[in-house]
């Protein structure tokens, strides 16, 4: 059986891991290189980097960390931040990067989607979405720049029309950042996550609110279980913080009937 | 840092990767120098011909890798490798006789034709596709490559097309249907998965393809 991911998600400025609540007041959690081999050391079935500031600066995430990562690490990770063209995503995944993310330049440019899956092809496409909970209207928006909260600003999208366009455009795997959640701690959006899975076609990934191990379960449960059916679930401050062991997490969904590597 | 084991140094074989000029293929290169191995990445046929293990490594999509596998003249000389010859998820899928996954005309791609088989896409009206993420692998016939790895052992995938299940069939996994996980004919083998990617498991098969096969 395919087993259900736990990926910690290691957010990254200027070559430090850093961690915010909701996007804001971001504080330095540690190396990049010690702390990538520690989680793949621990159990983690994947890694994600996500240079925060890459996309409001104007920057390119820094290139050398990849290849130190890629270099120690014997687990897929992917590189989210700035990438913004074939040419930044090429020299990603040379240096090592299994899979690139990318978010507010597929929405300043849709059809950077098709042109990276024609040349990496579909699996190393990661689209990342983020998406907040309008209560006024009652509609799931996008957002971009959310790197930077002086820049973050709504986009003309619903959450599901743009998960639907770019699995259309040849996104290989889908990665919503539920904001109203982030860091926060109190679960991911599991009624936001259900609507998306029922139209997402491929790998879908949880981010945004895990606090407890029970979170995880609920969100890799079946739909007929209430559940939203994620294929990975994200998180970043309960593994940073220690909240969350690993080891005890996969133990503990294992204990729940979920598919999980040990 | 990973640490280089000395010991291996009077013993070391020359390993050799095949430059398909894809993308992504240090990951693999770094999975092996963490197991104490130099590895060379070339394109010239004499250094691939004299290597004592050959890694054909692969992302991407298969016209594109066989358009560089030709336009390099390559063709001839991986066809004619006696030692031991281990392709990766592409790879491996370049090794059979031909793919499904079409060109832009939409014809299907003749590969290299080193093992009696073919790709074809996965479908599935209910699982997710491409197939992401670690699942299990059994092997079904012995192997050097599989020593020391038990049934169900998780590797990682990432693919949309696959090798179903046949003679050559070395380990099977699961997803819309049993297909080849590891194919093998002689001294060419293949492996769906990553195992440059897939942790402890995935370093005893490198290991395995480089000390025992």
């Amino acid at each position: 059986m395919l087993a259900k991911r736990i990926i910690p998600c290691l957010d990254v400025r200027d070559g430090k891991v850093v961690k915010g609540v909701q996007f804001r007041n971001h504080e330095i959690i540690g190396d990049i290189v010690p702390l990538a081999e520690q989680y793949a050391k621990a159990g983690a079935d994947e890694l994600v980097f996500y240079d925060i500031t890459a996309s409001s600066d104007q920057r390119v995430v820094d290139k050398s960390w990849v290849t130190r990562i890629a270099k120690v690490i014997d687990i897929p990770f992917c590189v989210a931040g700035g990438i913004k063209s074939v040419e930044d995503a090429r020299s990603i995944l040379e240096m090592g990067a299994d899979k690139i993310s990318i978010n507010s330049p597929a929405l300043a440019n849709p059809d950077l989607i098709n042109q990276l899956h024609d040349r990496f092809g579909q699996q190393c496409v990661v689209i990342g979405i983020d998406s907040f909970y309008n209560a006024d209207t009652g509609k799931y928006q996008v957002y971009q720049f959310t790197g930077d909260e002086k820049r973050t600003q709504q986009t003309g999208w619903e959450t599901a029309d743009w998960v639907k366009e770019v699995q259309s455009r040849g996104a290989g795997e889908i990665v919503l950042n539920c904001m109203n959640q982030d860091g926060v701690r109190k679960g991911y959006d599991i009624e936001q996550l259900r609507a998306i899975r029922r139209i997402c076609k491929v790998p879908l990934i949880a981010s945004g609110g895990a606090g407890a191990m029970q979170h995880f379960a609920t969100v890799f449960n079946p739909l007929e279980q209430h559940g939203a059916d994620v294929d990975g679930g994200l998180a970043a401050s309960v593994f940073h913080k220690g909240v969350i062991e690993i080891a005890d997490l996969k133990a503990y969904l294992i204990e729940q009937h979920i598919e999980i590597r040990p | 840092m990973s640490t280089v084991n000395v010991n291996n140094a009077s013993t070391r074989k020359q390993v050799v990767m095949v430059d398909t000029a894809c993308a992504n293929i240090s990951s693999l290169k770094f999975a092996v120098e963490r197991l104490g191995y130099d590895v060379l990445v070339t394109d010239d046929t004499k250094r691939i011909a004299q290597a004592d293990k050959v890694l054909l490594p692969g992302v991407g999509s298969a016209a594109a890798a066989m358009t560089q596998i030709r336009a390099k003249g390559l063709v001839e000389c991986l066809q004619n490798l006696q030692q031991p010859v281990l392709g990766i998820c592409l790879g491996m899928q370049l090794m059979t006789q031909r793919s499904e996954e079409a060109n832009a005309k939409g014809e299907t791609v003749d590969c290299l034709g080193l093992v009696k088989t073919e790709v074809n896409a996965m479908q599935s009206d209910t699982l997710r596709l491409p197939h992401m993420g670690w699942n299990q692998v059994s092997a079904v016939k012995d192997s050097p490559l599989f020593y020391g790895i038990e049934a169900n052992t998780y590797f990682y995938f990432v693919h949309g097309y696959c090798v179903p299940q046949g003679e050559h069939t070395l380990a099977t996994c699961e997803y819309t249907k049993t297909f080849s996980a590891a194919i093998e004919n002689g001294n060419f083998m293949g492996v769906q998965f990553h195992p440059e990617r897939s942790g402890e498991a995935g370093a005893q098969l490198l290991r395995n393809f480089v000390e025992r096969v």
